[in-house]
């Protein structure tokens, strides 16, 4: 279990007061100036060093990424580009970071865009995030107020303006080419890549585009040193990480803790256990939507972190933990996130375009059993015939959760098929199980 | 160069090719529906997937840079495998209507189903509908069958300069429209139904009307305005059922002008079908012998000069020799091809023709446009324009009539004054420029200051260099396909001899039409015999006291020059209605008639005598560059050019030909596209 000393979000829950003078008597702000004075390269290396991986999901290492961007500019500027879109069904981390503590955001913006030579930065955040809005332009104004960002940042010479900038409501634009799209204004649609935004980004500008969790852990990583976050968690998944915890547990709740906690210790611990006992678990999804559910067979022993979820063929992802018991009808469970995908396709690309509708049409039948046991592996290849094929990771964010749902529970899809024909009605095939 | 593996052969590629250029290069065919050579890359559809070793995703080729020794494998199962299931994902909400689809027979997706897809279909749900969307008079629109490659978005905003269409919703609600409805405004609309790889946009007026493989196909050019773009007449029987561009880089790339292409019903209506004599001021059907015998008693014992002949805009140049020729014999200089009184100076080639060449557009740097608006004048050279801008900064500036343009443009006076005293920006633009172009319309030109203007316009563009040994930078922009030809030829009053003008209002007492429509046929004589020949009855025909019926472009195999000065030929698609005739057989028959037969028998020996009067009609399709040899001004003193401001010399792009003018399209066109008249207060 993590110490309470180690721990980086010290107001997660909003207990104390989110605005500058609250935030700068639990450290921030505290000496930026002589963490700038560092000199650029020195931060960049101190980030690599910390081991820190991304936490928007896919887990690139964060100093590596800011490594990418140009040291001697051609002429054009560098842009550091803040994600906040935070969509992900599950995932309510970032959320809690910019009501609750959004001076961490905004030092940790500073940080890295100086570390990358950025005069500018822009925060895109989710536009159902009103509130959160409000507070995190206010940590804004106050820091511009104080002097720590705008013109000669913290005093240390930098010139740094921070941008906030509201979404309008699409997951799409949470993925970083798409983002950046819409921040210049287009639909909100992938681009190609190669170029990557390092080279060609915003404005056609070098770009570095960053979870708002990333950010945020910052200026910690940088005051308490690499090697403190680097003891934290296990090798190659260092650090604390902010689990957002759903479902069927009985205290539902947002906490951080080391990378590489046991799952079950994580849900025992800090949410009250599932909901009747960890018996009664059916699945867990571990990291928001897009990831393919584990059962509760390898729940039991399962740590949370990039590379033990991979290795069971799931994913850490934004580590939005959905717990389901076993009155969870799975397959309606799944179909709910068919039609999350399918509503969310930004059409681009022929497979995701077409196949998210199939796969939810599919999926609506399955939930009654409406189908042929034949069309279990027709979808099976759907989703292979998506995942892969396509500009960004939607396609298989939407194909990976009925892939998991038909490695592990295909026995149930059949059963209710079965129990269809034979014209019994749904529930008794799962209270059968 | 860098070298690639494409399915185990090594090739040299030029750095920054695309996978996709790389496989084509190397020969191997890779499927695609978004990318378009001449379009922006989007790489959506993901049929062009192919595999690259190392790689641990397939790729797509169309967009994916190629890098030294990579390794290129576009038939392994993982290909085969994306293909097979992105032609699945495609056809899954497409509609199975082949049978009644106007892109059957000649649709990509038909096509590559056939080499690419399943022999059968897993899905089992209903099937997406969407709206139809409207798009104009040309345009049909079955958006159903839409797969979202996004190739007419992309072609509205790139090539035709004209960002009206656009994608609404997401995911597989995905359309494509105009959001506002409205018909589209471009004069290049047709070509969205080429780019179109399924039956989404297809051709209105070739709706439901034949299938491809039905089809004769000759290849021809276009001759509705001066470019002389490439095309493809497409006939069942005598009838010309479509016109569709053929690829020709030097001059229309792969376009083709909405009249060019969707004029062809005007062939059908109007027709001049049999010869007509007056009589009693009523014309009357006749023989061939009879309207001959008319014009030739008219004849008999009339001065040559008093005998005069005016070329139209669509003629070929054979049968304009033959008729300068059949003059020549009657003693009569009194030639003109200029109805509508432009000031040429035909002495050297250069004052006259598009020196720059098209394709020379994309070498230019700077660009002044004088009393034109290329848009409507030549809709194809116009995407050059827009297309060398879109390339890099390309200043262009436009004395004359205010226009939309479909590129940037910056608007410097109204009037030939202004040519002399350019803003000092541009004129720094201008003379700063190490390519500059200037084109000079047909709207400066006739007028009664056109020598002036001429004479202007080079000598603005020999002060700012763009008249160099490498680079001749001065270009006149022609709006018919016949004139460079007549000039080319002489078509011109001989030393004495009578003008247009001074052919008009009883100037002569014989005035022989050769498709002649575009002048105002009231100023002709009232006592003056008219003869015309030509297709349509128009405003010559009217005219006439014997007609004598032609061919159009389509019916002959006639030369033409374009604006450029590229000698090219058409084809004989169909064959004249009734007893209509070649035009070069008609004139050299009279000649046998009044028993002063033309010195060539055949097609062959017309065009011997054509390549001896002039020998650039040896040229055939090539065009070779030169540079300005010859500095000498043009005549004109560029001192006199009036305070007038210039006139568009096109008023309707839709309306500028006696087949245009027949076509019931192109009269939608125009009552579509015409300025909405102000609306009284309701």
């Amino acid at each position: 279990m993590l110490d309470d000393k180690d721990r980086i979000f010290t107001n997660l829950y909003g207990i104390h007061d989110w605005g500058i003078e609250g935030a700068r008597k639990r450290g921030d702000w505290d000496g930026t100036a002589a963490i700038l004075a560092r000199g650029r390269d020195a931060l960049v290396d101190e980030m690599k060093a910390s081991g820190l991986r991304g936490r928007g999901g896919a887990g690139f290492p964060t100093g590596m990424k800011w490594s990418f961007m140009p040291k001697t500019s051609d002429g054009r500027p560098s842009y550091l580009v803040i994600n906040a879109d935070e969509s992900e069904p599950g995932t309510c981390k970032d959320r809690d970071i910019m009501r609750h503590d959004p001076h961490k955001l905004v030092e940790g913006a500073l940080l890295a865009s100086f570390a990358m030579g950025a005069h500018a930065s822009y925060i895109y955040i989710r536009g159902e995030f009103y509130n959160e809005a409000l507070n995190l332009q206010a940590a804004i104004d106050q820091a511009y107020e104080a002097g720590l960002i705008g013109k000669n940042a913290c005093g240390s010479g930098w010139d740094f303006d921070l941008y906030l900038h509201r979404g309008a409501g699409a997951y799409i634009c949470g993925e970083e080419t798409a983002l950046l799209e819409s921040l210049e204004g287009k639909k909100g649609m992938p681009r190609l890549k190669p170029p990557f935004p390092a080279a060609v980004g915003l404005y056609g500008c070098p770009t570095t585009v960053n979870n708002v969790e990333s950010i945020a852990v910052v200026p910690t990583i940088l005051r308490r040193g690499a090697a403190w976050f680097s003891a934290l968690g296990r090798p190659k998944n260092a650090g604390t990480k902010l689990f957002c915890i759903s479902g069927h547990v009985n205290k539902p709740c947002n906490v951080e803790e080391e990378l590489g906690i046991p799952l079950r210790e994580l849900i025992d611990t800090y949410c009250g256990g599932v909901r009747g006992g960890w018996d009664n678990l059916l699945a867990v999804i571990p990291g928001g939507s897009s990831v393919p559910l584990l059962p509760k067979s390898i729940c039991d022993t399962v740590l949370m972190d990039f590379d033990s979820l991979r290795d069971v063929k799931s994913g850490l992802g934004t580590a939005a933990v959905i717990v389901m018991d076993k009155s969870t009808d799975l397959i309606a469970a799944i179909a709910k996130l068919a039609h999350f995908y399918k509503h969310e396709s930004c059409g681009q690309c022929t497979p995701c375009r077409e196949g998210t509708g199939w796969m939810m049409r599919v999926m609506n039948r399955m939930v009654q059993g409406r189908a042929e046991l034949s069309e279990i592996d027709t979808l099976e290849q759907v989703t292979k015939q998506i995942e892969g094929h396509t500009i960004c990771a939607l396609g298989d964010a939407a194909a990976w959760p009925i892939q998991g749902l038909i490695r592990h529970f295909r026995p149930v899809m059949e059963d209710r098929i079965a129990a269809y024909k034979r014209g019994r009605s749904p529930a008794m095939a799962i209270a059968a199980e | 160069m860098a070298k690639v593996t494409v399915d185990g052969r090594e090739i040299e590629v030029a750095n920054g090719s695309s996978v996709l250029q790389a496989c084509e290069a190397a020969g191997v065919e890779i499927p695609r529906f978004c990318y378009h050579d001449r379009l922006s890359v989007a790489g959506n559809c993901r049929m062009c997937l192919v595999e690259v070793e190392k790689a641990p995703k397939p790729i797509a080729s169309c967009s994916y840079p190629i890098a030294e020794g990579m390794v290129i494998k576009t038939d392994t199962p993982m290909v085969r495998n994306g293909r097979r299931g992105v032609m699945e994902f495609l056809l899954i909400n497409h509609p199975l209507d082949c049978p009644i689809c106007d892109q059957g027979g000649e649709c990509d997706l038909q096509d590559q189903a056939f080499s690419y897809g399943q022999d059968h279909s897993r899905y089992e749900e209903n099937k997406r509908a969407v709206k139809d969307k409207y798009l104009g008079p040309l345009v049909k629109t079955i958006m159903t069958r839409c797969i979202q490659c996004t190739r007419c978005i992309r072609f509205a905003t790139e090539i035709a300069g004209v960002p009206e269409l656009g994608a609404t919703a997401r995911g597989e609600n995905m359309e494509v429209t105009t959001y506002v409805e409205k018909a589209l405004t471009s004069e290049l609309s047709g070509n969205l139904i080429d780019i179109c790889p399924v039956g989404a946009l297809t051709s209105k007026p070739y709706a439901f009307v034949a299938r491809p493989w039905e089809l004769r196909k000759t290849d021809s050019i276009d001759v509705l305005d001066a470019v002389g773009s490439a095309i493809r007449v497409d006939a069942r029987g005598s009838e010309v059922l479509r016109i569709l561009p053929r690829m020709n880089d030097d001059v229309n790339e792969e376009w083709l002008g909405d009249k060019s292409r969707f004029s062809f019903d005007g062939l059908k209506r109007r027709r001049l079908d049999k010869p007509w004599v007056r009589i009693d001021g009523k014309l009357r059907p006749a023989t061939w012998l009879e309207a001959f015998d008319a014009v030739s008693t008219k004849l008999k014992g009339m001065p040559g000069d008093k005998i005069g002949a005016i070329a139209g805009d669509l003629c070929d140049a054979e049968s304009m020799l033959a008729l300068k020729d059949l003059m020549a014999g009657l003693g009569s200089a009194n030639l003109d091809c200029r109805q509508d009184g432009a000031r040429i100076d035909a002495s050297r080639r250069d004052f006259y023709v598009f020196n720059s060449s098209i394709a020379g557009i994309e070498e230019a740097d700077a660009l002044l446009i004088i009393g034109s608006n290329p848009r409507r004048e030549a809709p194809v050279l116009n995407a050059r324009i827009r297309k060398r801008q879109l390339a890099a900064p390309f200043p262009i500036g436009v004395i004359g009539a205010h226009a939309e343009l479909t590129y940037m443009a910056e608007w410097l006076g109204d009037g030939p004054s202004t040519i002399a005293s350019l803003p000092e920006a541009f004129a720094k633009v201008l003379a700063d420029a190490k390519r500059p172009m200037i084109i000079v319309g047909q709207g400066a030109l006739a007028r009664p200051d056109g020598m002036a203007v001429l004479a202007a316009a080079w000598k603005l563009a020999s002060s700012i260099g763009a008249l160099t040994a490498e680079w001749h930078g001065f270009n006149v922009l022609h709006t018919a396909a016949a004139r460079v030809g007549a000039l080319d030829l002489g078509f011109l009053p001989g030393p004495g001899a009578k003008t247009l003008d001074a052919m008009m209002g009883g100037g002569v007492d014989l005035l022989w039409l050769l498709g002649a429509d575009e002048f105002d046929t009231t100023r002709i004589g009232a006592d003056t015999f008219v003869v015309y020949q030509g297709h349509h009855g128009d405003a010559g025909a009217a005219r006439a006291d014997v007609i004598l019926p032609g061919s159009t472009y389509v019916e002959k195999p006639g030369t033409y020059v374009n604006t450029e000065g590229r000698v090219q030929r058409t084809g004989k698609a169909v064959f004249a209605p009734g007893e209509a005739r070649e035009d070069w057989a008609i004139l050299r028959a009279f000649s046998a008639a009044i028993d002063k037969p033309l010195p060539y028998d055949d097609l062959d020996a017309l065009r011997a005598r054509l390549e001896q009067v002039n020998p650039v009609f040896g040229r055939l399709g090539f065009l070779p560059r030169f540079g300005a040899n010859d500095l000498t001004a043009p005549g004109g003193d560029p001192a006199t050019v009036s305070a007038t401001a210039f006139v568009p010399a096109i008023a309707d792009y839709y309306q500028t030909n006696p087949i245009s003018r027949a076509s019931a399209v192109m009269a939608e066109c125009t009552q579509t596209y015409a300025p909405t008249p102000a609306l009284a207060a309701e």
